[in-house]
């Protein structure tokens, strides 16, 4: 049964719907998710606010251009399920992305109803939708078209990979995902932790990939195991998509960087959430951040550490950013959500050195104060240090939250393989084909650091490539060559 | 997931596993190695490959057991299976050099056997130095004299060979026949320090295998990085094998003893629990 339509003026009258979460003195303590979602209530509510604009900006604001009004609108007639399938149009891993896209600078920034007062809350409507999927169990799987004989490798199994490998499989393309970890799901599962993002609503993906005939192979390192050319020509696939991501650690490079207790994110994250340190001795892999803990950076990876070094007992866990809180890169949700949990942030600040004792363990860090000078290449006010304001912190662990490059692994195993010079692989931006014929690419490998849902993009772009490239230039699959 | 084929006890506190991974037998050379994760609530150890044989796609580890995962791995019968992956890091550079010494201690002869082989087809002349604190911890000893010219065995009790270290072995066999073109060591870091120590003055070319804390072993977490000449160096990619002049070797002793407590605590449970489960006395245990 439909429900009755409002009209423009009392739609604009509802507030925006808070968003139910965990207590801040109590989820410090557990792992649990902090965000926990809308009720069916709240979401059609939520979803009344929605003007249905005739010329949506909103779907501007999204890189994979979901047409959000009607997803909405389905909402509002509390058709859950129809809701879904036009999200799934362009996005294959909604669950995911409701939740972690930084939806403030994209559908959320351009949304009307955000001129004036705040805008529809879409990543929360889209996490709605694919939250009420999951709970009921039943996954509509899509249809797979007849097979076609080709197989295509995909290395990694981060958000590009698994979007990727999804599209091929309902092309009708067989399809193996190659990981070096032991676990799929790239950063989802060994960099964003449980409390923003349950690893079991990764594994359902991963499950459903499975489902629609995708072959998981973990422990395979691309480069070492076997070569790019060997998976071609040996191992007989006839088409390759490189979804490696940006998971080489930058460190800062000031002195006392290889004491005990000072960490890259990547290997503070790996440890508490792949390995779940957090539980050791139950899990074997151990972690012990001490009572004080500084994290340097101020993005998302940054705001994953300062949470979880609370949530592993921190007493003191310090941000320590050299820009001020209008720069900071992390998604507004997080940075709420850190400040709410009590984290002591030190915008302006930037270390200089970090002190051990003679046994090589941390006792802390020298920092120096900045000030914002002129704006620098990325239009941003140039941090500049303030001479004379350094003053000392004491401390039992750093981690570096600072950015990741491209790992060169594999790239540098490969010959042929065009990148640019900060050693990210070149592509054809229509078709994400790289510099070797059959070999496309995408996600942070291409762009450098940046976000699920522009790796899932791209995963999904390439795969319309590697479908016109098997079908218009290899023509024929290597198995049924002569 | 991995096979075991096969479990032998070597030595006191050492077992060698025979491995069905042939992806990994395929492409191994000698001074590379595999990342093994017994189950779900396991932790990833780097472990060398001591021998593979690419047809029966087949990898040897040999190991020894020092603390919870090892142990663990040594109470692992064939037919269990784990997550091995590999094989990572770069493999040694081999060159036909002339007389080279390869110094194995303790759990270190294992990762030199590839090493020596290897020297050995490139026509070097192989002379190994391996040492223990006693003679059942002088490990693959048929193996070693099968890849080396020479074989010279130190103990530190003077149970087998010689009494005393691997490097007075090294002094005595350059006081009577000069210096060597090359060196290899691999075993506790004390030893490598200590050789190292030795070789700078001479300007004797020395190489050796770090064993730093992994977890990826692929790059992507820095906890195995050291500081060799000015540069930080991740021991799983850039390794493990490094010019041993240019190693601190302090700052890496210190490294390896982060989570000495953690360790002490979950092998201490883990006995227990191994004793619990057996129901049996442990010995020295009163009924
Ligand atoms: C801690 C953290 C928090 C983040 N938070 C957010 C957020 O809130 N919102 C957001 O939008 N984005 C966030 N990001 C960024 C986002 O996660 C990434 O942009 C995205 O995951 C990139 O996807 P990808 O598929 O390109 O690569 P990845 O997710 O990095 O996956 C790459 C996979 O390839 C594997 N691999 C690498 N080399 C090889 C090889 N040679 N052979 C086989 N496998 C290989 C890796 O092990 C990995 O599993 C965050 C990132 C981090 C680290
Ligand atoms: C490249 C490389 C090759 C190696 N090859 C061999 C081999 O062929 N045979 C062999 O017996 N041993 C080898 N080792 C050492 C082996 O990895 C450690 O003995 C093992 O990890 C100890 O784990 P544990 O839980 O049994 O002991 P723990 O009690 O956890 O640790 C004992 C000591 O081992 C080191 N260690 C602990 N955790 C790790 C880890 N995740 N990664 C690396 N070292 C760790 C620490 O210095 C620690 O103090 C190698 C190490 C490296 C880095
Ligand atoms: S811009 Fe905002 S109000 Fe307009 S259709 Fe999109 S979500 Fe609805
Ligand atoms: S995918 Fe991200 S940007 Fe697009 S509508 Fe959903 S939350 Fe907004
Ligand atoms: S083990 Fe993680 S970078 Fe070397």
């Amino acid at each position: 049964m439909a429900r009755p339509q409002l009209d423009k003026k009392e739609r604009i009258k509802i507030p925006r719907q808070p968003m139910p979460a965990q207590d801040p003195k109590e989820r410090i303590k557990n792992f649990d998710e902090v965000a926990l979602g809308f009720t069916p209530e709240l979401a059609v509510a939520e979803a009344d606010r929605c003007l249905e604009c005739k010329q949506p900006k909103c779907i501007d604001g999204c890189p994979v251009s979901i047409d959000i009004p009607a997803f909405v609108a389905a909402i509002q007639q509390e058709d859950f399920e129809r809701a879904l399938a036009i999200i799934k149009k362009d996005n294959t891993l909604p669950a995911i992305c409701g939740r972690v896209c930084p939806q403030e600078d994209q559908c959320e920034k351009v949304c009307v109803t955000g001129k004036k007062g705040t805008p529809v809350a879409v990543g929360r409507l889209e996490r709605f939708v694919a939250d009420w999927e999951l709970e009921r169990g039943e996954v509509r799987m899509p249809e797979r078209a007849p097979s076609t004989g080709f197989r295509v490798a995909i290395i990694g199994s981060g958000p590009a990979g698994l979007a990727c490998a999804a599209d091929l499989a309902i092309r009708g393309h067989a399809v193996t995902i190659f990981e070096a970890l032991h676990k799929p799901g790239g950063v989802l599962v060994y960099g964003i932790p449980e409390f923003r993002l349950p690893k079991r609503i990764v594994q359902t993906e991963i499950g459903n990939l499975e489902r629609l005939g995708v072959e998981v192979r973990c422990n395979f390192v691309a480069g070492k195991t076997a070569s790019l050319a060997e998976l071609l020509e040996e191992h007989g696939y006839d088409a390759a998509f490189i979804g490696t991501g940006a998971g080489l650690p930058y460190f800062m490079g000031i002195p006392g960087e290889n004491y005990i207790g000072v960490y890259s994110a990547n290997e503070f994250l790996t440890r508490v959430n792949l390995m779940k340190a957090f539980a050791f001795p139950d899990f074997d892999t151990p972690i012990n951040p001490g009572e004080r803990v500084a994290v340097v950076g101020s993005g998302n990876v940054a705001m994953d550490c300062l949470r979880t070094a609370l949530r592993l007992g921190a007493k003191q866990v310090i941000c320590l950013y050299r820009r001020t809180r209008a720069e900071s890169p992390a998604r507004l949700e997080e940075l709420e959500h850190a400040e709410e949990e009590g984290i002591d942030f030190r915008w302006l600040n930037s270390p200089v050195e970090i002190y051990g004792d003679d046994k090589g363990y941390v006792t802390g860090v020298r920092v120096i104060k900045m000030e914002l000078g002129e704006p620098d290449d990325s239009g941003r006010r140039r941090p500049v240090p303030i001479k004379g304001s350094e003053y000392d912190i004491e401390l039992d662990t750093v981690v570096m939250g600072i950015g990741q490059g491209p790992n060169p692994l594999l790239t540098h195993s490969t010959e042929g393989l065009k990148l640019n010079k900060w050693g990210n692989i070149v592509v054809d931006e229509a078709t994400m084909r790289t510099s070797i014929p059959g070999v496309f690419a995408g996600g942070d490998i291409v762009t450098g650091a940046a976000t699920v849902i522009l790796a899932m993009g791209a995963g999904k772009k390439a795969s319309a490539g590697i479908d016109q490239y098997l079908r218009e230039e290899a023509k024929v699959p290597r198995s049924a060559r002569p | 997931m991995a096979e075991l084929l096969k479990v032998e006890e070597i030595a006191p506190q050492f077992k060698r596993y025979l491995v069905h991974a042939p992806l990994v037998a395929r492409k191994h050379r000698a001074g590379q190695f595999v990342i093994v994760l017994l189950h779900e609530h396991g932790e990833r150890i780097p472990l060398t490959i001591a021998d593979a044989d690419p047809t029966a796609g087949t990898i040897t580890l040999v190991v020894q057991e020092v603390g919870k995962t090892t142990m663990e791995m040594g109470t692992m019968k064939e037919g269990d299976s784990i997550e091995v992956v590999g094989p990572l890091g770069k493999p040694t550079h081999i060159e036909t050099w002339g007389t080279c010494v390869c110094i194995g201690g303790g759990a270190g002869i294992a990762p030199m056997l590839p090493i020596a082989r290897a020297l050995k087809v490139a026509d070097n002349h192989v002379v190994s130095i391996l040492g223990g604190r006693t003679k059942d911890l002088i490990i693959m000893r048929p193996e070693m004299e099968g890849a080396s010219h020479e074989v010279i065995y130190t103990t530190d009790d003077g149970s087998f060979g010689a009494k005393g270290l691997v490097t007075h072995a090294l002094q005595d066999l350059m006081a009577s026949r000069g210096k060597p073109d090359i060196v290899f060591a691999i075993g506790p870091a004390i030893m490598m320090k200590a050789v190292a120590d030795m070789t700078r003055p001479l300007e004797i070319p020395t190489i050796v295998s770090l064993n730093t804390i992994m977890i990826d072993g692929t790059g992507m977490c820095g906890g195995c990085r050291v500081a060799v000449g000015d540069e930080s160096k991740f021991v799983c990619v850039d390794g493990p094998e490094f010019d041993a002049h240019q190693v601190d070797f302090d700052l890496m002793m210190k490294r390896q003893r982060t989570y000495l407590n953690q360790e002490a605590v979950a092998r201490e449970r883990f006995l227990q629990e191994l004793h619990e489960c057996r129901a049996v006395p442990a010995p020295g245990e009163v009924e």
